[in-house]
C-alpha cells in the first residue's frame, strides 16, 4: 500500500510513490537520490538530517513523507549557487568547520535558520542554536567560528 | 518501523471518531516522541491520524485572565510569543528551553502533555500554574490531568485541544537539563500562582508533583532561603544512568532555590 506525495524540493516539483511509514529523509534519500541530508541517529538527537520545512529548520528523520505533501523543501543541495558556494558553505570551507563532514549537511542548514531569524548571533547564541547538531570530530569551535564568518558575509 | 495506514484529520470530531472506533489508532502531533518511538518498533498502530491539517488549532491568545495556547502550538510559537511573554513570562522561557531548535518547530504542548514523559517540562508549569486543560469532551484541573508515569485523565478518543493559564505573580522555572537532550533531569515551577503558591517539580517522580511544605514556606516568605533548608525524600524518585534518586532529591531544592531566585 503506497500514497502518492507531491512537494517541492529545491525548487523543483517532485512526487514519488511511497509507504506512509516512509520518512521524509528516505523519500529524499532513497526516491529522489538527495543523499547530502545524512542520518546519524534513530533517536532525533543528532541532527544530521535536518533539512528546511516552508522555510523552517525540521529533522528528516522525524517527519513521515506524507506529512509533507504540498510543502516546500529545501536540502543542502539547493543551497549552493550552480558552482558557487553558499556564504554559509564558503565559510565552513575557509573555517575549517569539517573534519569527517558527516554533520556539516545538517549544521549549515540549521546555522542558516538561525541566520534567517537572527542575522547577527552572538557566540553564545550560535552555542545554544546549535543544541541539536552533534559533531563527533571538530569539538564544534570552528563551526561556530564558520557560522559567525557565514552570517556576517551574509550580511555583507 | 511497522506498517500502518496515514490518515490526515480535517477536525478534532474527525480524529476522535477514528481513535473512537479503533483502540490501536494513534494520534500524531508534532511527532517528536510519536515517530521515534514508531522507528524503535515500540509501537504498531493500525492507523496514524494527523493532526496538523486541523485548522485553528494552533493559536496563542491572552487576556485579562491569562492566556490560552492551541494543543497544536509549537514549543517555538510559545517561546516567541509577545503576548506569552507580556503575561506570563515564565511560561515562554520554559519553552525556549525544551530540547533544540528543531524539536520546538515541530513539538506541541498537546503532544507534551498526552505523553507525559516524567522528564517533561510542560506539566511542571501547567501544575505550577494551576492550568486548565480543555479537550473535546471536558475540562480537567492540571492537578487531575497527570496521572502516573506515561498517564494522563485522557480517554482514549479524548483529544487536547487547548491549556488554559491564568495568571501568576513572580513565577519562575529552573531545570538541571539532561546534557544530551535537555529533558529536565530536574525541573521545578515556582509561582504566586492565581489561587496560592505552587512549586511543582518534574523530572525527580514518575510524574509531576507539588511539594506542599516549599509551598507554604514561600506563602510565608517569598525567599530563596526560605526552601533552601527543605527537603524532599528520594523514596520512590527516579534513578537511571543520569542521576541517583538521593541526587535527584538534592536537585529539587537546588533548582526551587534558583527559580524563586529567577523570579526576583
Ligand atoms: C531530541 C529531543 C529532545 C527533547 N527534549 C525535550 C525537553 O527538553 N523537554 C521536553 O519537555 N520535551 C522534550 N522533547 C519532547 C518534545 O517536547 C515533544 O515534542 C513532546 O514530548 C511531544 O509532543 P509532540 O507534539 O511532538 O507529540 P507527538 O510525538 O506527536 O505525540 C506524543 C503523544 O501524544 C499523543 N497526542 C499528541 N497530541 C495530542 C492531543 N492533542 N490530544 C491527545 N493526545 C495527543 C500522541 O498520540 C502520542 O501518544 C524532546 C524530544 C526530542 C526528540
Ligand atoms: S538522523 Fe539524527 S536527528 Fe535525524
Ligand atoms: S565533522 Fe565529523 S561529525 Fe562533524
Amino acid at each position: 500500500m503506497t500514497v502518492s506525495v507531491s512537494l517541492t524540493v529545491n525548487g523543483e516539483a517532485v512526487s514519488a510513490d511511497v509507504e506512509p511509514r516512509t520518512l521524509l529523509v528516505q523519500m529524499l534519500r532513497e526516491e529522489l537520490g538527495l543523499t547530502g541530508t545524512h542520518v546519524g541517529c534513530d533517536t532525533s538527537q543528532c541532527g544530521a538530517c535536518v533539512v528546511h520545512v516552508d522555510g523552517e529548520s525540521v529533522k528528516a528523520c522525524t517527519l513521515l513523507a506524507v506529512q509533507a505533501e504540498g510543502a516546500d523543501v529545501k536540502t543542502i543541495e539547493g543551497v549552493a549557487d550552480g558552482d558557487t558556494l553558499h556564504p554559509m558553505q564558503q565559510a565552513f570551507h575557509e573555517n575549517h568547520g569539517l573534519q569527517c563532514g558527516f554533520c556539516t549537511p545538517g549544521m549549515i542548514m540549521s546555522a542558516l535558520d538561525l541566520v534567517k531569524n537572527n542575522p547577527d548571533p552572538s557566540e553564545r547564541e550560535i552555542r545554544e542554536w546549535l543544541e541539536g547538531n552533534l559533531c563527533r570530530c571538530t569539538g564544534y569551535h570552528n563551526i561556530v567560528k564558520s557560522i559567525d564568518a557565514g552570517a556576517r558575509a551574509m550580511r555583507g | 518501523m511497522y506498517n500502518f495506514e496515514y490518515k490526515k484529520a480535517g477536525s478534532v470530531d474527525e480524529a476522535a471518531g477514528i481513535v473512537g472506533a479503533d483502540d490501536e489508532a494513534k494520534l500524531l502531533a508534532g511527532g517528536m516522541t510519536y515517530i521515534p518511538t514508531l522507528k524503535q518498533r515500540l509501537a504498531a498502530p493500525t492507523t496514524v491520524v494527523d493532526l496538523n491539517g486541523v485548522g485553528g488549532m494552533d493559536g496563542i491568545s491572552a487576556d485579562g485572565n491569562g492566556v490560552t495556547v492551541g494543543a497544536m502550538a509549537r514549543h517555538a510559537a510559545v517561546a516567541a510569543s509577545a503576548e506569552v511573554a507580556a503575561a506570563i513570562p515564565a511560561l515562554a522561557d520554559l519553552a525556549s528551553h525544551i530540547g533544540d531548535p528543531q524539536v520546538r518547530n515541530r513539538g506541541t504542548i498537546g503532544g507534551s502533555i498526552a505523553n507525559n514523559d516524567p522528564a517533561a517540562d510542560y506539566p511542571a508549569a501547567l501544575v505550577g500554574l494551576g492550568a486548565t486543560v480543555q479537550t473535546n469532551k471536558r475540562t480537567i484541573a492540571a492537578d487531575d490531568f497527570f496521572t502516573g508515569l506515561f498517564e494522563t485523565a485522557l480517554g482514549q478518543d479524548e483529544i487536547v485541544t487547548a491549556v488554559s493559564f491564568p495568571r501568576a505573580g513572580k513565577a519562575a522555572y529552573m531545570k538541571f537539563p539532561n546534557p544530551a537532550s535537555r529533558y529536565a533531569i530536574v525541573g521545578v515551577f515556582v509561582a504566586q500562582a492565581a489561587d496560592g503558591v505552587r512549586v511543582a517539580v518534574t523530572g525527580a517522580g514518575p510524574c509531576v508533583f507539588r511539594v506542599a511544605e516549599m509551598e507554604a514556606a514561600l506563602a510565608a516568605n517569598w525567599s530563596a532561603d526560605s526552601v533552601a533548608g527543605l527537603g524532599i525524600s528520594a523514596d520512590g524518585l527516579n534513578e537511571d544512568i543520569h542521576a541517583s534518586a538521593e541526587y535527584r532529591a538534592h536537585l529539587v531544592t537546588v533548582m526551587a532555590k534558583r527559580a524563586v531566585a529567577k523570579a526576583g
